[in-house]
Order: C-alpha cells, then structure tokens, then sequence
C-alpha cells in the first residue's frame, strides 16, 4: 500500500502509463533501467560481481584452497617477468639480504631500515628449529609471540612438506613470497577475506545505524535528544583512533573480532543520514494514513517508511563497504586485523613491504592492483546506484 | 557572542562525559582487570598492586569512574605501564613532531585544493574534468600504505632524495629535511578526496543567479571564481577542514610509523601493540575533547567568513 503511492509520487512517468491501466513500474524497476543504460554503472557492477562470485568460490573452496602450499621456490619471479633464474631455495634470501646496498648516506639519527628487516630474517631464521619449519616462521617482530601458534599452524597443514624441493616450480603465474606460495592464490585467498570482512562490517554498522536512525527520528523527544547524545559522542573521536582503542582492548584476534570492531564504531554517517529521512517522512500523509488504519508504531516504521528511504540505506552500505576494505586492510597491515594464518590484502602489504628492499615487488603490486581494481568498481558502482535511485542528484555527487 | 559562546561550552559538558564514559566502559569493563595485561610486562608484584590501586580495581565501578573524571581533570594519566614515563610527558613531546607534519600538509593540500577545484570546476563536464576525476577515484582506491611503501622505497631508497626516515632536534632540520617526502606522501593522498569534495561545493554555488550577474555587469572570471564563488563555496569547505584536523593528527599515525617520527599517532600505534592502556585512554579523551572544540571553533569561523550566519 505504502509502497503503492511512493511509486505513484516518485516515478512521473508511472503516473503517464496509468490510464491504460497497464502494471506502473516501481521505483526498483525504474532504477535498474537508469542503471542498465548507464554503461561505466554495469562494467563496474560486473567487476564487482566477478569479485563477489571469486569470494564465494574461494569462501566453498573450490578457488584457492590449497594457498598455503609452498608450490615454488622461495621469492619464484612472475613468469611474464624474464628475470635471473633464481638460485636454490633457502639460500637465497640470506644472500639478497647481505648484498643489499645499506641505505645509511645520512646521518647517525637515521636509523637504517634495512637494519630490522634484516635482524628479523635472521631472527626468524635463528629461532626456527632446523628442518621442521620453514625459516621465517617469525615475521612480525623479532620476538615472535605467534612464532609457536605458526610453527603449530604450518605442521598441522603439512605444510611445506607437501611438495619437495625438486618439484618446486621456478617461476609463478604471479611469482611466489617468502615461501614458494602462489602470489595469485594468496590474492585470491586474500580477496575473500578482504571483501568478506568488508561486507560483513558495513552491514553491521548499516544496520545500527539504520535502526538507531529510525527510532531517534521516529520518536524524537528524549530518544531523539539520547541517540543524538549518542552519536555526538562517537563521532567526536576520530575514527581510526576508536578502531584502534576497541582493537587494543579486545585481545584477541580473529575475523568476528574486526568485524565488530569496524561495525560497532561506523555507525555514526548512516544514523545521521537515516535520521534526517525519518524526521522528513514521519508528518507525511501516507503515513498519517497508516496511523488512520491503526497501524502500530514498530509497523509504521518499518514495513511503512522503510521501504521509502532503503535507496538511503542501500547507497551507504557500498558506500561503507568500501571505506571498511581500506581500514581492514590497514588493521591488517599493522597486525591488528585478522590472524597470523588467515591472508588478507594487509597481511600481503605487510610482508610486501620488507620484500620490495629485496627487489620483489610482485606480491606488493598484486596485491595493490586487486585492491584498487575492487575498490574503484565499487565506488564508481555507487556513484551509478545513487543516480539511479536518485536521478535529481544525477551530476551534483561524485564523478 | 559571549553568551553564545558560554552557551556552548555549557553544551559540550555531556559530550564530553559521553567520550569519558565510553573510554571508561572500553577499558575498564570490556578490557578486565589490568592485572592480566600487566602480568606479562612487569614483574614487580608491588608495583602491579600499585598500579591495581592506582587504578581502583578492587574498588566498585563508580568508584573507579570517579578515579578516571580526576585523571581527564587533572591531565594525570599516571606513567605508562611500558616506558614509566609520565603520560602527560609523552602527550607534549609527541606533539610537536606531528604539528611539524600536519600543519604545513594542511594548509598546502587545502590552498591546492581549492585552487584545482576551482578550476576543474570552471570547466565542468569537459575532458580535463572528467580526466581529473577519473585519476582522483583511482587514485582513492590505492591504499595510503601503498603510497608510504612505494614513495619510500622510491625517492628516499632507490633515489636518495629525501632521508629514508628519521628525525633530528633542530626544529628546521625537522621540517625541511625530515618532513618533505611525508609531507609529499600527505599531499598525494588528502588532495585527492578533498578536490573530489572541494569541486562539489564549488559546482554548488557556480549556477548560482548571483554568478550570472556578476558575469553580466562585466566582473573578470578570475574575480567571479576566486572571490564570488570561493567565498560562498568557503562555509562547507571550513566545516570540512575544521572537522578533518583532528583525524588529521592522528591519520598521518601510518606515515609516523614508517618514517619513525615521535609523533603522536606513532605513538598510538606503539601504545596499541603494548598494550599501554593508560597512554590509549589520554590520547583518545584528549584528541575528542580537541574535536569538539574545533567543531565550535568552526562555528565561530562561519560568522566570521559569511555575515548571513546567525548564532543562536
């Protein structure tokens, strides 16, 4: 019913058809015309689409799911690059490490970053027992919390044990990391974690903001003036700075872990946003109808105007969706994301970052590559959903 | 004015309980007995009693917000659990080296971005426009980590331009020798969102009547863009610069770390991976406390750039 005299109101071309009493179309349907003949909208919705379906193979693993064999050699180059063959396995970091020009030009106060990238490959190598591990068990700090977590990790999966040294390959589709594993299975494995946390964190946070919204706005009075209270508080302290006060209070990691961490404290733009639309449409007509009819409270809210403001709702959670991959990617990266044996695109950057000194720069650019390409189709993807559930904004927002 | 201002002020106080509360119910009830966290950092039994004490642990909980209230009041967050140092020692000296960052990243990203805006802006719809734009989103869509690693590696590493971190006393030694490749790396990756913003808000106010009336009694375009729309297009533009300087501080806590600049994001993250609670919680009341004043001060800057704005 609700829905019925929205679409009457919104779509004028619906109004036009009506008097040949053909079936008028709704507001979603009207959308996804805009959006389909909108052609940077549908290649950037395939992209995504092509991201998701790739999340959901690795996710049933059937993509990926053996990213944690150690197929190549240590650091094997990408085939398309014609680089040196590289030499045996294990030797090879020892020596790149040692030849490495020592970035130490300038004066005593530097401190020399190649200096700890070093100690921990040695470290790393130090306190693996010989033979059992791989070196580089340890390659968050110097002193390893995890290295046991790790070392249990590696042993329980067979790891490394799996293929023998002769079999390993030389070269990799997208090159190999520290330890012969496929650069493009970690991606791929990394993606799903990436998208999922990102997925799963802005519904979270889409759906308290939402809720919080429609009942300060519904309401107003003492709820509106408490969650206003609420919000005002959240968002007077920076963003990043709760996520990372939330993540060092909660100890231990984990997937669930950063999940509520970004969906606890991203709240605060969807509430604003949801609010603002309830106050608007509380005095409305089609709801003074509904209250007339005796609809109660909880009903006219959200069977009544929720269906009038999800484009809102829609529109934020991409919008979220993508400001959480970034910030899981930096959790990650500093070691506050997700576990040691679970690989995202910031665990990647992480161990990208000491391996680009050493010159091996495919896991870095693989990495970034998969994250700007996601990222890029989602953004330009709301841009177009927002056109076209909104065509009055088409133009003013964005690109 | 004055009244308004007290008026203000008065309001913040919930606020600002609601930030205490928050971090108090954060660390307090959800982080346990500090005693577990301790454990594993100090051995002095003695002085974790201390520390239990200090913190009011065996006392009720309302016992222990009053300890807290004290401690925000006071600015005595007692010392850090890691380096004992005074925690209100740590907030001042980490201060500076991220001013030295910020400031000159701030105003040089917003002078840039203004004027970039302006102009694609005055160009609307044309290639250049559409050009900007598309370099912009991709540009948004590359981690600011990929940025630090990769200008890094590049221009202090490979290159030796700039020093490859580090940070010296002399304040001007800081600023032109230390910050310049960070300062770079800021500029690459806050002018891009803020011109995507900045153009909006300019775009706005550029169909507005008054432009065209400009236009039509012979006014230069310079002058129509530069003082005209730029005056207008000015008040979401402060709001959005006054609200981001906070964030600021601490969002350049990626670039602190990989450039090892003791500032205060570094610092955050160090206290993060210690698990230092007492340094979290001054530096998470204080940075809100400092957000909620920009956010009167922002006000306060509205009257001042446009005489239309009513403080009431």
């Amino acid at each position: 019913m609700a829905t019925d005299i929205a679409t009457l109101r919104d779509g004028t071309g619906a109004l036009v058809r009506d008097n040949r009493h053909a079936v008028s179309p709704g507001l979603w349907v009207l959308a996804w015309r805009r959006l389909t003949s909108d052609t940077v909208g549908m290649v950037a919705l395939a992209i995504v689409a092509a991201f998701i379906l790739m999340m959901i193979l690795s996710g049933a693993g059937l993509l990926a799911g053996d990213w944690n064999r150690e197929v190549g050699v240590n650091y094997a180059p990408p085939s398309f690059v014609d680089v040196e063959a590289p030499a045996t396995a294990t030797q090879q970091t020892i020596t790149t490490t040692e030849t490495a020009p020592a970035g130490t030009e300038y004066k005593s106060t530097i401190v020399d970053p190649i200096g700890d990238v070093i100690e921990k490959l040695k470290g790393g190598k130090a306190e693996s027992p010989p033979a059992a591990v791989q070196p580089g068990a340890a390659e968050e700090k110097s002193v390893d919390p995890l290295a046991d977590v790790m070392a249990d990790i590696r042993a329980g999966k067979g790891v490394g044990a799996a293929v023998k040294p002769e079999e390993r390959k030389a070269t990799l589709p997208l090159g190999g990391d520290k330890w012969g594993r496929d650069v493009l299975k970690k991606t791929i494995k990394g993606s799903e974690t990436s998208i999922f946390v990102g997925l799963a964190s802005a519904a979270v946070a889409t759906f308290l903001g939402t809720l919080f919204g429609a009942l300060a706005g519904y309401y107003g009075k003492w709820i509106d003036d408490f969650f206003n209270w609420f919000y005002s508080v959240f968002s007077s302290i920076p963003y990043l700075l709760l996520i990372l006060a939330v993540a060092a209070v909660l100890q231990q990691k984990g997937m669930l872990t950063i999940i509520l961490i970004l969906g606890l404290t991203g709240w605060t733009g969807v509430f604003r946003l949801i609010r603002a639309e309830y106050l608007k449409h509380k005095s409305r007509e089609y709801v003074q109808a509904a209250d007339a009819i005796g609809a109660s409270n909880g009903r006219r809210m959200f069977i009544h105007i929720f269906p009038n403001i999800s484009h809102v709702v829609l529109v934020q959670l991409s919008i979220l969706v993508v400001a959480f991959i970034k910030s899981e990617v930096i959790l990650s990266f500093l070691g506050f994301g997700v576990p040691v044996d679970v690989v995202s695109w910031g665990s990647m950057l992480n161990e990208a970052q000491n391996e680009l000194i050493l010159g091996k720069w495919w896991q870095l650019v693989a990495a970034t590559v998969a994250m700007a390409t996601l990222v890029t189709a989602f953004s330009l993807f709301t841009d177009a959903l927002r056109d076209a559930l909104d065509p009055k904004l088409k133009g003013r927002l964005g690109a | 004015m004055a009244a308004y201002i007290v008026r203000r002020l008065w309001q913040m106080l919930p606020t600002m309980l609601g930030v205490i509360l928050l971090v108090f119910f954060l660390f307090n009830w959800v982080g346990g007995d500090p005693a577990y966290v301790l454990a594993g950092k100090i051995s002095n039994q003695e002085q974790i009693d201390n520390i239990r004490r200090q913190l009011g642990v065996d006392q009720p909980y309302w016992v222990q917000l009053w300890i807290f209230i004290k401690q925000v009041v006071t600015a005595d967050f007692g010392a850090s659990w890691s380096t004992n140092e005074r925690v209100s020692n740590i907030l001042m000296t980490r201060l500076g080296p991220s001013l030295t960052v910020v400031v000159p990243l701030v105003i040089i990203a917003t002078i840039i971005s203004i004027g970039l805006a302006l102009a694609v802006a005055y160009v609307r719809g044309s290639l250049t426009d559409r050009a900007v734009m598309i370099v912009c989103t991709i540009g948004l869509s590359v981690s600011i980590l990929v940025y630090i690693i990769v200008f890094q590696y590049v221009f202090a590493y490979k290159l030796g331009w700039f020093p490859v971190q580090g940070w010296g006393d002399s304040f001007w030694e800081n600023l032109f020798v230390y910050s310049s490749l960070p300062i770079l790396i800021g500029l690459v990756v806050s002018i891009a969102p803020e011109l995507r913003l900045y153009r909006t808000f300019v775009l706005d106010e550029i169909n507005q009547d008054y432009v065209r009336t400009a236009r039509a009694k012979g006014v230069s375009e310079n002058r129509i863009m530069w003082i005209h729309v730029l005056r207008n297009a000015s008040i979401p533009i402060i709001t959005n610069l006054m609200a981001g300087i906070p964030g600021l501080l601490l969002g350049s806590f990626l670039i602190e770390r990989f450039f090892s600049i003791p500032g205060i994001g570094r610092e955050v993250i160090l206290a993060v991976e210690r698990s230092d609670f007492p340094v979290i919680k001054a530096i998470t009341v204080y940075v809100a406390f400092a957000t909620i004043a920009t956010n009167l001060l922002a006000d306060l800057t509205y009257k001042a750039v446009d005489p239309r704005v009513q403080l009431k």
